[in-house]
């Protein structure tokens, strides 16, 4: 519940609500993104960003090295696969 | 790659380990015991077993494994409302994957869902809020819990029912927070706590400054730390350093992804859609008056609380305890370990969890039966 998962930011769906389309493992999953946006970090300009996503939500922002390292620690705790399948039975549902 | 590999060298764990070896004595000074340090997250819990970070400790050190996982601490009468929720007939009642199965007084969600009740588990509390869209007959309910990292999806999330005018949709709020429940702990007389280690990602945020009572008022230095092997070596060995330099502050080991400040965004959420609740029970802990926080008035219309009525049993004092057999709470407040507990292994395993703390891969009792430290010998 509390570790995230990283993923990339490959479209912006929603400007008003700030709704993007994040690649969560291989899981295209739409991701608010409202806490990684600021006057630094304009929507428009998050594509391509990796973010860790939190019970759907982007909630910091991440480089791509440490993208890697906590997908690797999370694949090694092996707490990550429950969260992707149930992604995928749930879908792109926001 | 290059880096991932450098922060998982082994040659720096070793040299991390020497060190802290090194100033433990120091460090421990003349205590009798060893330095107890508390590891307030379950996340950390799960990091220090897995790769043996425990064992590699010399024995002027001990960790004591905090109620940092949000399920552990939920007392079994929030389970019972869950439960009372979902038995409406025009409920679909939406949780997180480990809430499902805590055991209440009566039954746990999934013993519920069994029984016929229509109890979803969801990724996110959008995934609620969709099916509030789909289903406007049906009344959606998110059991909304944890500590301050779900705090904002979930108000984000009502923010977004109400700019919506969504009249199905609302929260069964549980929520609490990380400085009040370290208060509690300081304040626990069966416990001599020397330092800690703080939540990586709940300090993501509420940032570094809401410990500062911590070392201010309490004397305990404090390190918020990552998930890696090597954060988590590398965080003791700066708490050590407190130690022995004498020093007491608030530092931050996972400045890489913990602002000074917190996430903005994240806590003007927050501060718009909760407030402190006056009672919060915890599993383990007891009433803590100021840690748990409720719907403010202003979005009353998303509060599932008022909506159904509940908790009844809350509202009245009439908590619902552990079975006394189980010692959940003493494990959870560090006083005893899990293999002290008579059910531990034998009639409570992660197959069939009888407590919270067996449940979810955070608790410490579900450490230590995955990692085999199912006696003190082991």
């Amino acid at each position: 519940m509390c570790l995230g998962i990283p993923g990339q930011i490959t479209e912006l769906v929603d400007h008003e609500f700030l709704v993007a389309k994040v690649d969560i493992g291989g899981v295209k999953r739409d991701v608010i993104i409202t806490c990684v946006v600021d006057d630094e970090h304009p929507a428009e300009s998050c594509v391509g960003d990796w973010v860790l996503v939190h019970a759907g939500f982007a909630m910091s922002r991440l480089d791509e090295e440490e993208a890697a390292r906590t997908l690797a620690l999370l694949a090694e705790l092996g707490d990550m696969q429950d969260e992707i399948d149930l992604m995928r039975q749930v879908g792109s549902s926001v | 790659m290059k880096y991932m590999d450098e922060f998982r060298d082994p040659a720096t764990a070793k040299k991390l380990v020497e060190e802290i070896k090194r100033l433990a004595p120091i460090a421990r000074g003349q205590r009798e015991m060893p330095l107890q340090i508390m590891e307030f997250c379950g996340g950390h819990t799960h990091t220090l077993f897995k790769y043996g970070i425990a064992s590699m400790l010399p024995a002027d050190i001990e960790m004591v494994h905090g109620p940092g996982c949000p399920v552990c601490v939920l007392p079994m009468a929030r389970v019972d409302d869950c439960v009372a929720i979902a038995e409406q007939p025009s409920v679909i009642f939406t949780t997180f994957g480990d809430a499902m199965r805590v055991p209440g007084t009566r039954k746990s969600l999934l013993q519920a869902k069994a029984d016929g009740c229509d109890v979803r588990m969801v990724y996110s509390p959008m995934d609620a809020l969709a099916i509030a869209r789909k289903n406007p007959e049906r009344e959606v309910v998110f059991f909304a819990l944890g500590f301050e990292t779900t705090m904002p999806s979930t108000a984000l999330t009502l923010l977004q029912a109400y700019r919506e005018g969504l009249k199905n949709f609302s929260l069964f709020c549980n929520h609490i927070t990380t400085p009040a429940t370290m208060r509690a702990i300081l304040t626990d007389p069966d416990l001599r706590l020397d330092g800690f280690l703080a939540p990586g990602h709940v300090s993501m945020v509420i940032g570094a400054h809401p410990y500062d009572f911590v070392t201010r008022d309490y004397r305990k230095p404090l390190v918020i730390t990552g998930f890696e092997p090597l954060d988590i070596l590398q965080a003791l060995w700066m708490l050590v350093k407190q130690f022995a330099e004498g020093r007491c502050e608030v530092e931050n080991q996972y400045a890489r992804i913990v602002p000074e400040a917190g996430n903005v965004a994240g806590l003007k959420a927050i501060a718009e859609v909760y407030e402190t609740r006056e009672h919060s029970e915890f599993r383990g802990l007891g009433n803590i008056g100021d840690a748990g926080v409720q719907i403010r008035d202003d979005y009353a219309a998303y509060d599932a609380e008022k909506k159904f009525g509940l908790p009844i049993d809350f509202a009245q004092g009439a908590v619902g305890y552990d079975p006394e057999h189980l010692k959940c709470a003493d494990v959870l407040r560090g006083v005893m370990k899990p293999w002290e507990c008579p059910a531990f292994a034998k009639t409570c395993n992660p197959q069939n969890p009888l407590g919270a703390l067996m449940v979810s891969p955070e608790g410490s009792c579900a450490a230590y039966y995955a990692y085999g430290k199912l006696a003190k010998r082991s």
